[in-house]
């Protein structure tokens, strides 16, 4: 089939035979409120006018601030590989491989991905990726309610606000809740979160590190979950998982995130990809994609499709989750990432990223009226305490280039003072010391 | 005891105070090859014709209802591993669970298996 547009005289062909005189009558049944109002997009344009338009864009000077932002998405290295291997049409035009005998490029490099999956989280079973680390958290907390039988999540208040969210709106209208547990300070409150599982505790979701940069034990809480029979749900940030302990040997049920941090540029915020992994008991529950490896009818090694009774186009109504889609173009970088880098590699980044957020934290912490949040290990981030409020420090030391962290006064009330600062392998020593600096100027004026 | 049906193609055969489930002969042939039956968790009650557990062939992903209500005690955990003993003997070792709690007078619901036959001539 050709990727065309309906013509005007299609159109009117297909409402002249359903009876509807135009495509205004043929909407009309959807109440004028529900319907959008306007995409507020411009006209159409030719190639070269758009050219010129994103040329002046991306000179606008927002690629040249230097980013100290994280709390979710990270500005790391892409290997040239990346670029180059996922732009291969055979990858880039590819469609759903629901044909295997046509598909095999795509489903051996998403079983790849599945693997490297489970080898950073540490978990049995991956799909072939989700939207989002935010849809990732939300499926995983729907896959606890349909494991357990039960209807109520607990929520750790240090997990991605944003996260939160998709959370609370995935739930609303299921007959399940989400219950909030407050961090203390800057770190989970493992003895309220361990207090709050009961009987109707389908599990608790938290992060690794949390949104403020804090690195956690969850071992104890995975046990305490189950020993109630609830599941535990850790969110990681898949650089991290170089250095912190894997989701799997803490003893978490499923294991989600963004990729984002993997081989996919910042890019306005999207698009990325979630991945989601879990114990082979559970997999018959993973949402969306799962691409297995079989033998033809010679023996052959081949990739399929499979278990796919658990998706819309066979079980319908009932098909363990709406997902039918993936992020495969943005999970095969991932993929690409990873082996590019390699297990050592991996690590070494890790242990950048890490050394030089402690370099940062140190200058930083230095600062008259500076003081440090969080009381544990950190990873590459790390919260600090401002003698005044965060937001408009921020905005002064755009003025100058620099990103200097992201204000938490927007997603906690009272936190107005508190500022997460995000140092990765791609910050130099004299990018810090001049944010140390500037930071240092704006208090002080 | 003899064994009941449902229009659902369930069968139910009391032994004692319990109810032994599965599906039926002729529902394993149409689904073709059986791949997974999701069991249900001991302990579960249903009700008549509700929902009670899953099984996935090649070809299609079913329901399996209640064909009459009760409290799951004992489920075929042999079908875990292998499901195909569905295949094999649909309406003997591959059984899909017992219940107990069972009223009896609910099998007036059901078809007897010169009933069920019948039925089938006419589907």
């Amino acid at each position: 089939m050709g990727y065309c547009p309906n013509t005007p005289d299609e159109i009117r062909e297909m409402l002249a035979v359903i009876g509807a005189g135009s495509i205004e009558e043929l909407f009309a049944p959807i109440p004028a409120e529900l319907r959008a109002k306007s995409f507020d997009l411009p006209p159409g344009m030719s190639e070269f006018e758009l050219m010129r338009i994103m040329r002046e864009k991306a000179a606008a000077g927002g690629a040249e601030i230097v980013p100290f932002i994280g709390c979710g998405i990270y500005d790391h290295i892409i290997p040239a590989a990346v670029d180059h291997l996922s732009s291969r049409a055979e990858f880039y035009t590819a469609y759903t491989p629901y044909q295997p005998e046509c598909s095999q490029g795509t489903l051996q490099a998403l079983f790849e991905y599945q693997s490297a999956i489970c080898r950073l989280t540490g978990m049995e079973a991956s799909n072939a990726s989700l939207y989002d680390g935010g849809t990732a958290v939300a499926e995983a907390a729907l896959m606890s309610l349909r494991i357990t039988e039960r209807n109520r999540v607990i929520l750790d208040a240090s997990v991605n606000p944003l996260h939160r969210e998709i959370v609370t709106g995935y739930l609303h209208g299921l007959s399940a809740e989400a219950v909030e547990v407050a961090p203390d300070g800057c770190s989970s409150d493992l003895k309220s979160l361990i207090d709050s599982i009961d009987e109707e505790t389908a599990a608790v979701i938290v992060q690794n590190p949390n949104f403020f940069g804090s690195v956690q034990d969850f071992s104890e809480l995975a046990s305490k979950a189950h020993e109630k029979g609830a599941l535990l749900i850790v969110s990681s940030y898949p650089i991290a998982l170089g250095l912190v302990a894997s989701p799997g040997e803490t003893g978490a049920d499923i294991a989600v995130g963004d990729g984002q941090s993997l081989g996919n540029a910042l890019s306005f915020g999207g698009p990325y990809f979630g991945f989601i992994a879990t114990r082979k008991r559970f997999i018959r529950n993973l949402p969306g994609r799962i691409v297995g490896e079989t033998i033809d009818n010679q023996g052959r090694r081949g990739y399929v499709l499979t278990l796919q009774a658990r998706e819309q186009h066979i079980k319908r109504h009932k098909a363990t989750s709406n997902i039918c889609s993936n992020q495969s173009l943005c999970a095969l970088r991932g993929l690409i990432f990873c082996a590019s880098l390699g297990r050592k590699g991996f690590e070494e980044l890790a242990v950048l990223n890490y050394d030089k957020a402690q370099y940062a934290k140190s200058c930083l912490t230095s600062l008259k009226g500076v003081t440090l949040m969080n009381t544990g290990t950190t990873f590459n981030e790390f919260t600090l305490s401002l003698p005044m409020d965060a937001a408009p420090v921020v905005e002064k030391l755009l003025a100058s280039g620099v990103a200097a962290g992201v204000p938490l006064g927007q997603y906690y009330p009272g936190l107005d003072e508190a500022l997460v600062v995000t140092v990765t392998e791609k910050r130099s020593r004299a990018e810090i010391d001049r944010l140390a600096a500037l930071l240092e100027e704006a208090l002080c004026s | 005891m003899a064994k009941f049906f449902t229009k659902e193609h369930e069968w139910v055969e009391m032994d004692g105070a319990q109810a032994i489930v599965g599906i039926s002969e002729h529902a394993a042939h149409e689904l073709g090859d059986i791949t997974f039956v999701e069991l249900p968790k001991i302990g579960k009650s249903v009700k008549q014709f509700d929902t009670l557990a899953g099984i996935e062939s090649v070809k299609a992903a079913s329901d399996i209802y209640a064909p009459v209500s009760g409290k799951v005690v004992q489920v075929n955990d042999k079908l875990e591993d292998a499901p195909e003993l569905v295949n094999q003997g649909a309406e003997s070792e591959g059984w899909i669970c017992r219940l107990e709690g069972v009223d009896a007078s609910e099998l007036a619901a059901l078809l007897d298996a010169a009933a069920y036959a019948k039925y089938l001539e006419g589907l």
